[in-house]
């Protein structure tokens, strides 16, 4: 019975260095179909928190509506979560970075969510820069309706309706690049060894970090004509490059050839080291990236990996100035700093 | 790593752990679902078709099943499997309409069975209904042999062992009690088709010190044979000091049994330390909640008689260690130390004797005073003898004495009809598919966290005072559910279809324990070490798909497995399935 999962683990299984086990992780069993790509990512997003001793409870997940902004139940169990209006995560998740810029924000969306009903509110969350993991999980259709065409299903792919998508799609990753988005990934539900490192990546990211992730929907969207589906993917998914990441305190032991492989140091200290696939593609070049993107679409490719970073970009807080700790832990001292302080203000307008 | 071959049977059969550690091969999760159903009587069949004796092991079995147990390698304690055998035993209603039928119609061949124990009982219950007609020789006046002159009633009621002794004799043997076999030579001339020796380990070791003749056997006395005189009310009480020296099963019975009998001082002295002890754990666990001590590292050197009679017993205090190669070192410290007693028990270990086995008659004897017997057929070097249980490899225990009868018993049936006893026919398997819609299995698959129930046991000072009350009391059937449930039908296999795989990660994201990886192929050691969770434990095996379509393999270590059926159930195209494998391993007259 799935609804219930046995509390027996592993018992060799690895702990982190906080002491957890991916156990402590996990959040409710899934309610998605069977095979759900979406079920993958939130397994690949569980495993990046654990390797990467993220305290559950420093975590906020925000969501919209679809299938895939129900998965923040069934990742990090202990974190805090919103799962906000159709489309209008952005703006919940950039209040809350607002008010507190101590918490890990991970916004979880879905083409629906993000590229039709809520597309206003996603392009500006882009170009305000908040500092945020915003995960699309895309599978070109709108599942939770029973299977039309979403606005990112490729023109003349073909859903279990049999019926050929006569529109143009929305590229989110080419959208974002031209936004001014700081860190761009696109990536495949199935390929957890890519998947991982690029979620890690874009958590130590300062500002946006977005990654596209294919998302085979099985129950409407995994057949011979789909240009979404687990077998197309898998045909002709191109990798721009493969991800390393190494944490801070841990010291590069492998030796990289460097026309071949590219380091690119996070804030806090720790490397991605990305090996390179792709000669032509440079990572901090935006228009470099749109012209990948476009030159393997012609290919009828599918360009995956990191495509873009701006590990110097300003995010929000810093563009708008505000205070460098959460609104909570403000006190009257700081909030009403007294006469004299009102004094040095109005001295400075007259 | 080659693709796993899931067709030998052999690999299924040993993810069911307990099923592949009992010697007899009992389906235990199969038993267990049918008690957790009130399936009692079915419950029973399945165990007596395989062991013969579920009343008699649900009580004394070594259980070899419960430390295989998978549910201790997940959490703390195996299920309590033989007490779950029992339970059916205790509550089932009469099963004598489905004993099988014994034909009217001989088939002409005539058998010799020596000893009424386990193994010649089993070669009886599985060669009577095949026709064959049996002489049955027993030195006692009962049946039973081991079963019933060396486990105290106070664990092994006589009504048990009468009951399920019965079901064979009422068969049609005919069997001879108080008969005792004194030639080999001359039983051979009597024209028997073929000859069963099931006379087990009859004789317990003396321990000659100083002392010991001048007692001739009068105080000093073999544990074995003594439990026997008890068993036939032949004695019925014992001093107030009393010595039993050993550490196996024997032992403890001995002390528990001289309890009951009056003595008010019993102790146990063991060469070992107690963590050394052969005794199974719960036998030693129950002779100290019965208060009586049991003191290590004592090696006895002498007995000591005042005007002829048994006074004390001398013992060296040894330290004990264990050597490089693995053997036990006894270095004496010089201390010495005097018990005194009036009854001494000698537990420690069992010989065998075959005096009245002419050796001139073509059975060959090894070194141990043991017959040379074959380890697959059970022939001697004559054959149309052939040896089982203790009587065979030496004093083993009940289970393994039932599981030589039922092979012996085929090698007898083949013997008889000129086939080759080395071609012994394929165990029969069986895989069913227990799926009955998206989220439903036709067995339980959820994952109890129940932990292990105990036994309930009767009130000591009840107990001690008589050798034939039953000190454990059984579970009831609400219990039994309880434990029955927390089985993890280790026999409801998982099986895999590669060309149905997509790779979509279901299976693996959901598996509560890690057991699932798609990997790249390699070596076995590689490949272990490169799982979600390495695969340590080398024991159990890990199972290895053929190729799939982005050319890795789906590879499963079998060690934690819950059976919960999650993968199956998250699979969207029913590469995974859950199917209940059974193993019913090979018996006479059962061949296709």
């Amino acid at each position: 019975m799935s609804y219930k999962i046995p509390t027996f683990r592993h018992p060799n299984l690895p702990k982190n260095d906080l002491g957890f086990t991916s156990k402590d992780y996990e959040g409710a069993v899934s309610t998605l179909c069977a095979g759900c790509g979406h079920d993958s990512i939130s397994a690949a997003i569980i495993e990046a928190c654990f390797e990467m001793s993220i305290p559950p409870h420093r975590v906020a997940k925000l969501s919209g509506i679809g299938c895939s902004s129900k998965t923040p139940t069934y990742f990090l169990g202990n974190s805090h979560g919103f799962n906000s209006v159709h489309g209008r995560m952005p703006s919940v998740a950039t209040g809350a970075n607002m008010a507190n810029r101590d918490l890990l924000y991970i916004g979880v969306s879905g083409d629906g969510d993000t590229a039709s009903i809520g597309m206003g509110q996603f392009i500006h969350a882009v170009r305000r820069n908040v500092n945020m993991v915003y995960i699309c999980e895309n599978n070109g259709v709108y599942g939770l309706t029973k299977g039309q065409d979403s606005a990112t299903t490729d023109m003349g792919s073909i859903s279990k309706k049999g019926e050929p998508n006569p529109l143009e799609p929305i590229d989110l990753c080419a959208i974002s690049l031209q936004l001014g988005a700081s860190f761009v990934a696109n990536s495949f539900s199935g390929d957890k060894k890519q998947l991982i490192p690029i979620i890690k990546a874009a958590i130590l990211h300062q500002g946006f970090a977005f990654i596209n992730v294919i998302s085979p929907c099985v129950t409407f969207n995994n057949v011979p004509g789909s240009t979404k589906g687990y077998d197309y993917i898998r045909q002709h998914m191109a990798s721009t490059n493969t991800v390393d990441f190494v944490p801070p305190a841990d010291e590069i032991t492998t030796e990289y050839d460097p026309g071949t492989s590219e380091q690119v140091t996070m804030h806090d200290g720790s490397v991605i080291n990305l090996h390179k696939i792709d000669d032509e593609l440079d990572i901090h070049v935006r228009r470099s990236a749109l012209k990948r993107i476009k030159d393997y679409k012609m290919e009828d490719k599918v360009l995956t990996g990191v495509l873009f970073i701006d590990e110097e970009s300003k995010e929000v807080h810093e563009t708008m100035n505000t205070t460098d700790v959460p609104l909570r832990s403000l006190t009257e001292k700081e909030l009403c700093p007294g006469a004299a302080s009102l004094e040095d203000i109005n001295n400075l307008h007259r | 790593m080659k693709p796993t071959n899931t067709n030998d049977p052999e690999y299924f059969h040993k993810v069911v752990d307990c099923q592949y550690a009992c010697p007899a091969h009992t389906p235990v999760p199969e038993y267990i679902r049918l008690i957790a159903a009130g399936r009692y009587e079915d419950a029973y069949m399945v165990n007596w078709e395989s062991n013969v004796f579920p009343g008699i092991l649900g009580r004394t079995c070594d259980r070899p099943c419960e430390p295989a147990c998978r549910r201790g390698r997940v959490e703390d304690k195996p299920v309590a499997i033989c007490r779950l055998k029992r339970v059916c035993a205790d509550k089932k209603a009469d099963v004598s309409a489905r004993m099988p039928k014994i034909p009217r119609q001989k088939n002409g061949f005539k058998l010799g069975l020596i000893g009424a124990g386990p193994s010649a009982l089993t070669v009886a219950r599985d060669l009577m209904p095949l026709g064959y007609e049996i002489d049955l020789f027993e030195a006692t006046a009962s049946a039973g042999g081991f079963m019933r002159q060396q486990i105290p009633s106070f664990r092994l009621p006589d009504e048990v062992i009468d009951e399920e002794t019965g079901y064979i004799l009422d068969m049609g043997v005919n069997a001879h009690f108080n008969t005792r076999i004194e030639s080999m030579k001359e039983l051979l001339k009597e024209g028997y088709d073929a000859i069963f020796v099931g006379s087990g380990a009859p004789s317990g070791r003396p321990l000659p010190l100083s002392g010991y003749e001048i007692d001739k056997g009068e105080n000093i006395q073999v544990g074995v044979e003594w439990l026997a005189q008890v068993a036939f009310d032949h004695i019925t009480e014992a001093p107030v000091d009393v010595i039993v020296i050993g550490g196996g099963n024997t032992a403890m019975d001995c002390c528990r049994t001289a309890i009951r009998l009056g003595a008010k001082n019993v102790k146990v002295l063991i060469r070992t330390p107690i963590n050394a002890m052969v005794a199974s754990p719960w036998e030693i666990e129950d002779a100290l909640a019965e208060g009586i001590p049991i003191l290590e590292n004592h090696n006895p050197l002498e007995y000591i008689l005042k005007d002829g009679k048994l006074a004390a017993m001398k013992f060296e205090i040894i330290e004990y260690s264990v050597d490089d190669e693995g053997r036990e070192v006894f270095t004496p410290t010089g201390q010495m130390e005097t018990i005194d007693c009036s009854l001494v028990l000698l537990a420690i270990g069992q010989a065998n004797a075959f005096p009245w086995i002419e050796r001139d008659i073509g059975i060959e004897f090894g070194d141990a005073g043991l017959a040379v017997v074959d380890e697959v057929t059970f022939q001697s070097t004559n054959p149309k003898v052939f040896f089982g249980g203790d009587a065979a490899f030496g004093p083993k225990n009940i289970i393994t004495a039932v599981a030589q009868g039922h092979a012996a018993a085929l090698s007898l049936d083949m013997f008889c009809n000129g086939q080759d006893m080395r071609d012994r026919p394929e165990p029969g398997t069986n895989l069913i598919s227990q799926k009955m819609g998206i989220h439903d299995w036709s067995y339980a698959s959820m994952v109890t966290e129940e932990e292990r129930h105990l036994v309930p046991h009767v009130n000591l000072d009840e107990a001690i005072h008589s050798h034939k009350i039953e000190v454990e009391l059984g579970f009831d059937k609400d219990v039994a559910l309880e434990e029955a449930e927390r089985c993890l039908n280790c026999d409801v296999a998982t099986i895999f279809t590669e060309n149905k795989c997509i790779e979509c990660d279901a299976c693996v994201d959901i598996c509560p324990v890690d057991c699932l990886t798609f990997a790249e192929n390699d070596e076995e050691a590689k490949l272990r070490r490169n799982l979600t969770v390495p695969a340590l434990n080398l024991g159990q095996d890990i199972f290895v798909s053929d190729h799939l379509k982005t050319g890795r393999v789906m590879v499963k270590d079998e060690d934690v497995c819950l059976h919960c059926g999650l993968c199956a159930e998250r699979c969207p195209t029913s590469a995974w399935d859950m199917q209940k494998f059974l193993y019913i391993s090979t018996k006479a007259g059962q061949q296709a």
